[in-house]
């Protein structure tokens, strides 16, 4: 083998506590090494270049590029190898950035160690062989899971890109968060005037399915052909034959139920359609609540429904749906203000939620409209935000922003205004975080033309005293603790993970941080990405966000399922395990730990062996560590190669 | 069912809180919960001695506790949050080794560290039990409108006290509901009084008081049931320097829970003592049971 | 108003000398309030908590130390329990009276000696003698009208000893009192 080692300076970053150059002529010394450079940007063009040129001066058959991490880079080499006429797998990287200079100002130490990494790669090159990936065939549906704005966002992009889409939605609506505002900022326009169009398109999309009150089961298979088992939960009601007439909500006995939609300040009946622009306008029935279920009698919206279209004996169906890529979408749910005593959400009636006072605030909300308390439907006068309820709170473990809180109550204290307009409204605030397009100008509106008076400073307690509900919380600035006599308290409750949303990262194969949002694939450069393949994310799911940016990534992951799609074949990565037949006692302990499900028994001779699914198998190596016989290994990460690198840093 | 734990009465049990140390005796007495009398305690240091230093504090209460673990017992029950709090500081405190060796030098004996400290309110929830408690009315408070008052540092800082929630603590409230009285939610439970700034600084102490008695009244309660001698003297002994000071003019009765549970339990009333107290309970108590029937 | 001169009069020794003694990290605070918007106190501090969680940050020793809140501050734990930084500000308080103690301050005098005449009285019987302290406070700070009126009410009571508790161990609770000294010396 004729080795080529090029070590990067990536300018200063490598080179100012990395001597570039002892290292590359160290390595002229390591067995089959025949040229060692060190190289200004080995990423750059001049510096891909100068490794292509080198490897037809020389005729070199395996490169080694020392320089940052290959998660970064890996890709840019390969190619950069395979223009040069060698197979890309013909090629190692030693990270010398993020594992040498970042971390240590020692010259000498950190040469040493770069020196020692270098070495490691060359003896595991030396190992190394041509790998082929192996083409399959790419199914063309994608699958979004959540009908919020972003992922409803994503089913129109790739619909209208001539996709198939299936859509899932766990209520029976879609329209998530955004549905249930009132208006929207920093433009104060109506929400689901802007949003309705959008859920009318999803509904006569020819190229969108939705699955509505239905959620994800299972998911098996790999990029370009999974298989989704999505559980349609039973509606006691046949959507093919109900109109949503209503005529079964008019006459439900049971109408004293928390309405969840209307984020439980409003009572609802048991047979419902949660809100009139509601896709698809259907109903279904809660079944812990209808008097049918509960206590065995009542039929009645069976006998008044005109087409007959109450099944009480329905039950949950699973369907499934094969698919080539999948996109979540499942946004967020909010903090429960209960958990902070006291403000005395959950006991006091009139402390109530942002998403609350949003129902309040909305003409198809509980009140129609009107501003009214919900302990004895008196209009308020005196109204006291609360900002960063459950957020920026290392006490309850939420540390971070929830990000649009600032702007909603903005918004809120301008619409409280224009609603009864000799209100006051009162806000605490830590900082007003207001970083987008019109954003702060429009929390100075609420201020300067709106005359919200804004209070710098937390609340500590809120409680009864009269008929009013005495906020006293500190304004910092004025350095004094302030009271404030109010009808009605609304705390901005911050953004969590939506519930489940750990159960569904675990089906979809994809990471998700201490808080139960998807982690992307890199925070800056790959947004909507997972580190799974045909994996996408947008909206909430990942971390809180704000209308236009879940509508920005709800396109964005369209985008990147559109750009999978363009190809009709895919490549499948050849660094996968491969089992050594002969070798192969057919034990099945790498069947029972693949996490994947990607190794199958089979029969060969008349023996039991392991054979590996190539199309499934991820290259995690965790079957390699477990075969007593040594004869499952990974390609490109073989026994020998690490065996090797082990040699080579203890013999150093 | 009976039951033994270490009783430290504290030093205000022996005077201004007398009442509070018979009731709790005589009502633990009845419900099988046996209070062994540590012999020859000594005062805890209260808030004067972690104001001062938190090694000398940690002592105080350390000798103590090892009295406790003389006796070979683990837990000890005291009815004063002061006591409560400084008791378990210590035990936290110690659990970082150089502050214990530091505890140590102070003490003639030093203190191994294992003995738990607890509220007399916690023992009569967790130790008795609210049903053993509801068994045990002979004259249920039928008609009587308490506010509960738990003080300060009852269950502050939760971390620290691990009884009861931190914010709306409800144990007060259940074992007065079980003994038939109607509990009032009383918005303040957790609000301090004044502490011990009632002889320095008597104006904070009548301005805060004023202040749950005010709340107390707004909500109708008859009296307010308090679980601190602190508190209790304050509100009660020092109800005339409130009304002196905010002009008012509030006669409320102030009980402590365990003489409200005295009276349910039918124990005589030299052990109730409820003339000891300021505002005396009694006129309002059977105003409020004779309309019940 | 002073102003503060962030180079040369931010006291490193002092900010380290808080972190350490009380076992918090003051740069925690992020001056969000909400333990004077708790605290009972504020209404008669001169400076509010949250102030003072600023000032020790900026490292303001002879402000802090010389403050009124700090004697008085009752340790009631609002603020402790409800900082959303887990800082005990309660006990960052207590240790701000230890150094005031040190350095010989005490701006709110007779909470002092109140406090002192209470510890004496424990060191001299081993538990605390309510009838002695309050004359010993009233002798030590001429303020012989404290409580006046109280008395018709509670005399009768018969519930204020008249004389000490003393018990047979005072002298293993003076000599804790003893050590405590000769190691605060040492």
């Amino acid at each position: 083998m004729r080795i080529g080692v090029f070590v990067c300076h990536c300018g200063s970053n490598i080179e100012g506590t990395v001597d570039t150059g002892i290292v590359a002529k160290t390595a002229l010394d390591f067995p089959e090494v025949v040229f060692a450079t060190d190289t200004m940007y080995a990423c750059s063009e001049p510096g891909q270049d100068g490794i292509i040129q080198a490897i037809k001066d020389k005729n070199l058959t395996g490169v080694v590029v020392a320089s940052c991490t290959p998660r970064m880079h890996e890709p840019t080499f390969r190619r950069a190898v395979e223009r040069a006429g060698l197979n890309r797998f013909m090629f190692e990287m030693a990270n010398i950035r993020e594992h040498v200079s970042w971390i240590g100002k020692d010259r000498e130490a950190n040469t040493n160690k770069s020196v020692d990494l270098v070495r490691i790669a060359v003896e595991k090159l030396r190992r190394d062989a041509p790998l082929i990936p192996s083409k399959f065939s790419v199914n063309k549906r994608v699958m979004i899971i959540g009908g919020g704005v972003a992922g409803i966002q994503a089913a129109l992009d790739c619909a209208d890109g001539g996709l198939e889409v299936v859509l899932v939605e766990r209520d029976s609506s879609i329209g998530g968060k955004m549905a249930k505002l009132d208006k929207t900022f920093p433009t104060v326009d109506c929400s689901s005037c802007i949003l309705g169009p959008k859920m009318v398109d999803v509904a006569q999309h020819p190229n969108i399915t939705l699955h509505a009150y239905s959620e994800v089961d299972a998911i098996s298979g790999y990029v370009g052909n999974f298989q989704v088992q999505v559980k349609k939960k039973a509606t006691y009601v046949d959507w093919e034959l109900c109109t949503g007439c209503g005529a079964c909500m008019e006459k439900c006995p049971s109408k004293k139920n928390p309405d969840v939609f209307n984020e439980k300040i409003g009572p609802c009946t048991s047979i419902n359609i949660p809100f009139p622009q509601a896709i698809p306008k259907k109903a279904y029935i809660d079944a812990t609540t209808c008097r049918q279920f509960v206590k065995g009698k009542c039929g009645v919206c069976a006998k008044v429904c005109p087409t007959g279209a109450i099944r009480y004996d329905m039950t949950d169906e699973i369907v499934t749906e094969d698919v080539g890529a999948i996109v979540a979408a499942t946004g967020y749910d909010l903090f429960d203000i209960s958990k902070i005593a006291e403000y005395g959400g959950g006991r006091y009636p009139d402390v109530i939620t942002g998403l609350q006072y949003e129902r309040l605030l909305s003409a198809s909300g509980p009140t129609g409209g009107h501003i009214k308390r919900p302990s004895d439907g008196k209009e308020p006068k005196n109204i006291v935000f609360i900002q960063c309820v459950g957020s920026r709170d290392k006490s309850l473990d939420r540390p971070y922003c929830s990000g649009f809180c600032c702007m909603y109550t903005a918004k809120q204290t301008i619409l409280t205004k224009d609603h009864i307009p000799d209100s006051q409204s009162y806000v605490f605030y830590m900082d007003i975080r207001a970083p987008g397009k019109m954003y702060d100008e429009f929390t100075r509106r609420a201020m300067e033309e709106y005359g919200a008076r804004y209070i710098r400073g937390r609340v500590a307690m809120v409680y009864p005293k009269g008929d009013k509900l005495m906020v006293r919380g500190a304004d910092t600035l004025a350095g004094t603790q302030v009271e404030i006599e109010a009808d009605l308290v609304v705390l901005a409750a911050g953004a969590e993970a939506a519930k489940g949303a750990p159960q569904l990262a675990e089906k979809l194969r994809i990471s998700y941080d201490k808080y139960g949002f998807f982690m992307e694939s890199h925070p800056k450069l790959k947004p909507v990405e997972t580190n799974t393949a045909g994996v996408y994310l947008a909206g909430s799911c990942q971390g809180p966000k704000d209308i236009p940016q879940s509508v920005g990534q709800g396109s964005a992951a369209a985008a990147k399922v559109l750009a999978l799609f363009s190809k009709d074949m895919l490549e499948s990565d050849p660094q996968i395990s491969r089992v050594d037949i002969k070798r192969c006692v057919g034990c099945g302990k790498c069947i029972m730990t693949c996490p994947f499900k990607a190794i199958k028994e089979v029969e060969f001779r008349g023996q039991k062996k392991a054979e590996v699914i190539e199309t499934v198998c991820q290259g995690c190596g965790i079957c390699t560590s477990t075969c007593p016989q040594g004869a499952i290994q990974l390609s490109h990460f073989t026994d020998n190669q690490i065996l090797a690198e082990v040699n080579a840093l203890c013999q150093s | 069912m009976s039951e033994a734990i270490a009783y430290y009465p504290g030093c205000s049990g022996l005077g201004t809180s007398k009442e509070y140390d018979t009731s709790t005796r005589a009502v633990c007495a009845a419900l099988g919960l046996s209070l062994v009398d540590i012999p020859d305690w000594s005062c805890c240091g209260s808030t004067p001695a972690h104001t001062k230093d938190h090694t000398l504090s940690a002592a105080l209460s350390a000798r103590n506790l090892q009295l406790v673990a003389n006796m070979g017992m683990t837990a000890a029950a005291t009815p004063c949050p002061s006591c409560l709090t400084n008791l378990r500081t210590a035990n936290h405190r110690i659990e970082a080794a150089p502050f214990k060796a530091k505890v140590d030098k102070l003490l003639d004996e030093p203190y191994g560290g294992d003995v738990n400290a607890i509220s007399v309110l916690q023992a009569l929830v967790e130790n008795v039990g609210l049903d053993t408690i509801k068994a045990a009315v002979r004259t249920p408070l039928k008609g009587l409108k308490v506010a509960c008052y738990y003080g300060c540092i009852m269950n502050r800082p939760p971390e620290l006290m691990a009884f009861d929630d931190c914010e709306n603590p409800m144990a007060m409230d259940n074992i007065l509901a079980a003994l038939g009285a109607e509990v009032v939610p009383f918005p303040l439970k957790v609000e301090c009084c004044g502490a011990s700034y009632g002889i320095p600084r008597p104006d904070v102490t009548a301005k805060l008081s004023g202040k749950l008695l005010e709340a107390a009244v707004g909500v109708g309660a008859d009296m307010v049931a308090v679980a601190c001698p602190l508190c209790q003297m304050n509100l009660d002994l020092r109800q005339s320097q409130v009304n002196r000071a905010m002009g008012t003019n509030y006669r409320i009765p102030v009980p402590y829970f365990t003489q409200l549970m005295g009276v349910a339990m039918n124990i005589a009333d030299t052990e109730i003592g409820f003339g000891k107290l300021n505002v005396d309970p009694r006129p309002v108590l059977s105003r409020a049971l004779s309309g019940a029937d | 108003m002073n102003i503060i001169n962030l180079t040369r009069d931010y006291d490193e020794d002092f900010v380290h000398r808080v972190e350490e003694e009380s076992g918090q990290k003051v740069s925690l605070c992020y001056q969000c309030g909400n333990c004077t918007a708790g605290c009972p106190y504020t209404f008669v501090y001169d400076i509010p908590v949250s102030q003072i969680m600023r000032l020790v940050q900026a490292g303001q020793k002879k402000t802090v130390l010389s403050s009124k809140s700090i004697w008085l501050c009752a340790t009631c734990e609002s603020c402790t329990t409800r900082c959303p930084n887990n800082i005990d500000v309660a006990c960052i308080m207590d240790v701000l009276r230890h150094m005031a103690r040190r350095e010989g301050l005490a701006a709110v005098p007779q909470v002092k000696t109140f406090w002192d005449s209470f510890l004496d009285s424990v060191r001299a019987h081993g538990r605390v003698f309510e009838l002695g302290l309050l004359i010993n406070y009233v002798a030590k700070t001429g303020r012989f009208w404290t409580d006046m009126d109280l008395g018709p009410k509670i005399l009768p009571k018969g519930k204020l000893a008249m004389k000490p508790h003393e018990i047979q161990g005072k002298e293993h609770v003076a000599r804790i009192f003893e050590r405590f000294e000769r190691e605060s010396n040492s």
